[in-house]
């Protein structure tokens, strides 16, 4: 058998998708995260309880109304989006005028909120959600078996990413955003209706937080706890890549997936604590993060 | 003068509390209020908001923990060991942490915090998910014996009311103004010729040493320590009790953390057990919502004098 450092190959290369996995749900979380960060200034704690959820819907819509994967695909992103569109119109709305760290406190708070209710409802367990039978099974790439439904997480999971880059650097609502990111005295000025706009941008960017929810629920298993720790892993990895652009968003989201997925193999221990570790590193070379500008 | 005589009232009924309530509910008032007023220390008068203080409270319960189990040290040497380790740890998260600021420097220090957290989870000499339990409280110079609850209580009281006089001295020192003045506008601060870096490093570890202190008398007073002494959970209630009793005003913190403890107590008996992180989201989203200034920051702004 192959071996690389004394791995075998099939196991190492087994491992790096994995770590790509992840790395693609660290991604598009991040995205949402950037996205929601560079309209509203504020960091959305409540990202991870909000991922938690989408999850959750898929399952119950499973139960409860036998709704199959591919429509809670569609239709958890928009419910997820409704209520965070509810959460920035009734909510953060009224912090804008504050320090931005009342919005973190505030999200805070409804993750707590959120995962609380789950936790007291349906308990720690974590519960299986099953994968679509369009995507069981596994395809034979020659030097490993790849499953195809982690397969269709990533081709997913990146394609999403690409979709949002378009929209917001080729379209018209696009060019709002980033004009709004910019200025939005001067939007508000031409007659465009920002709050609006910072409304439907946290509805978009929770909506892509419920979207990895569903993705991730085959795979990662459906429990209330799987938001909090979720989301600590992901601020680091907001800290890493900076926040300056998409293209650094999904890159540093996936190449820290890998990361970890390496670390597993090489050193199983650590691969809990490999990404803050990364983030120390990087903080103490270069602060305003990999792809970030400093103000 | 009557600055003082409130003091002297407030030390009053510190010393005869225990005659009305069981002491092991007030040291756990006091050791969180301890952490509450670190906490606040950092946030209230440097403008840093931490979002990880439970890894200094959590290492230094571990470590005290270890200190008089394992190696058998003398209660107070564990104390300060530990304190002092806390706020060595301080100067290192300080030191990566300092260099973002705002929303940045929250999301640092609760991820070098989780960093913690998984270290505590995953090393031997933790227990794990059982945590340590056992630890002998010892005495204090050999003479009085801690094994006593109102002796511990006594021992409890000392420690936070020196405590509090040294950060209220801190507060209105040139170092407290200083402070003040970089939270309020860091660039001219800056201008003026100070140092800004290494004043918040200072500061951040004299906050990581108390909040380690508090970490540690806790253990000593509890004879346990367990993994959700440096949870986030923690980092989050201890910015909500700053928050509920009044950022940046001495006695907030304090109360903060009395009813936060007292409320989370009375809800450990009931039915709402489960539902307490509920509770405490909601009580998050109405303080910053409705109630910013905390409820001594209400009460400060009512009289127009600081508390």
């Amino acid at each position: 058998m192959v071996e690389l450092f004394g791995v075998p190959l099939p196991a190492l290369t087994a491992q790096i998708f994995i770590g790509l996995v992840n790395g693609a749900f660290y991604a598009v979380l991040s995205l949402g995260l950037a996205v929601i960060f560079g309209m509203l200034n504020v960091i959305n704690f409540s990202h991870g309880a909000l991922y938690m959820l989408g999850a959750f819907l898929a399952w119950l819509g499973m139960q409860v109304f036998g709704l199959n994967y591919w429509v809670a695909l569609v239709v958890v992103p928009l419910v997820v989006g409704c209520l965070g569109m509810l959460i920035e119109r009734f909510l953060l709305r009224r912090l804008y005028e504050v320090d931005h760290l009342y919005g973190l406190l505030l999200t805070f708070g409804l993750a707590l909120i959120i995962e609380g209710l789950f936790i007291y409802f349906y308990g720690t367990s974590s519960r299986t959600y099953p994968t679509p039978e369009l995507l069981r099974g596994a395809t034979n790439l020659g030097f490993m078996f790849l499953p195809n439904y982690r397969g269709w997480i990533v081709a997913v999971s990146l394609a999403t990413c690409l979709l949002v880059w378009l929209l917001i650097e080729k379209t018209k609502i696009g060019a709002y955003l980033r004009a709004g990111t910019e200025n939005p005295q001067l939007l508000g000025a031409f007659g465009i209706n920002v709050p609006l706009l910072i409304t439907l941008t946290f509805g978009g960017g929770v909506a892509l937080a419920g979207f990895v929810g569903v993705l991730a629920a085959p795979v990662a298993g459906v429990s209330p706890l799987m938001g909090a720790n979720t989301i600590i892993v992901v601020f680091a990895i907001v800290v890493i890549g900076g926040m300056g652009s998409i293209l650094g968003s999904v890159l540093t989201g996936l190449g820290m997936g890998v990361v970890e997925g390496l670390t597993r193999v090489f050193y199983p221990e650590a691969s809990s604590v490999v990404i803050f570790f990364t983030m120390a590193i990087v903080l103490l070379l270069r602060p305003a993060g990999l792809f970030g500008k400093t103000k | 003068m009557a600055k003082w005589l409130g003091y002297g009232v407030l030390i009053l009924l510190g010393v005869i509390a225990p005659f009305f309530v069981y002491e092991i509910f007030l040291i756990k008032l006091l050791s969180y209020g301890l952490f509450a007023v670190a906490f606040n220390m950092l946030l209230g008068y440097g403008g840093l908001m931490s979002f990880g203080h439970a890894a200094f409270f959590g290492t230094s319960a571990y470590l005290m923990a270890h200190m008089l189990k394992v190696w058998g040290l003398p209660s107070l040497l564990g104390l300060v060991l530990a304190a002092l380790a806390s706020g060595a740890l301080g100067a290192v998260f300080g030191a990566i942490a300092i260099r973002r600021q705002g929303i940045y420097f929250a999301m640092i220090t609760l991820a070098l915090a989780q960093m913690v957290f998984f270290v505590f989870l995953q090393a031997p000499f933790t227990g794990g998910e059982d945590g340590l339990h056992g630890v002998p409280r010892g005495t204090l110079f050999g003479l009085l014996d801690l094994s006593s609850n109102l002796t511990m209580y006594y021992f409890v009281l000392a420690v936070f009311l020196l405590v509090f006089f040294f950060v209220r001295r801190m507060v209105y020192s040139p170092f407290g103004h200083l402070m003040s003045a970089i939270r309020q506008n860091e660039a001219r601060a800056i201008s003026l010729g100070y140092d800004v870096h290494r004043y918040k490093l200072l500061l951040f570890m004299l906050s990581a040493t108390v909040a380690g202190l508090a970490g540690a008398l806790k253990t000593l007073a509890f004879q346990f320590v367990s993994l959700t002494d440096a949870h986030f959970h923690l980092s989050g209630e201890v910015v909500l009790m700053t928050l509920l009793g009044g950022v940046g005003t001495l006695f907030g913190p304090l109360f903060g953390a009395f009813m936060l403890v007292g409320l989370q107590n009375m809800l450990a008996e009931g039915a709402f057990r489960a539902l307490v992180p509920v509770v405490l989201g909601v009580l998050f989203v109405v303080c910053v919502l409705f109630f910013r200034r905390g409820i001594v920051g209400e009460l400060q702004h009512y009289l127009k004098r600081s508390l």
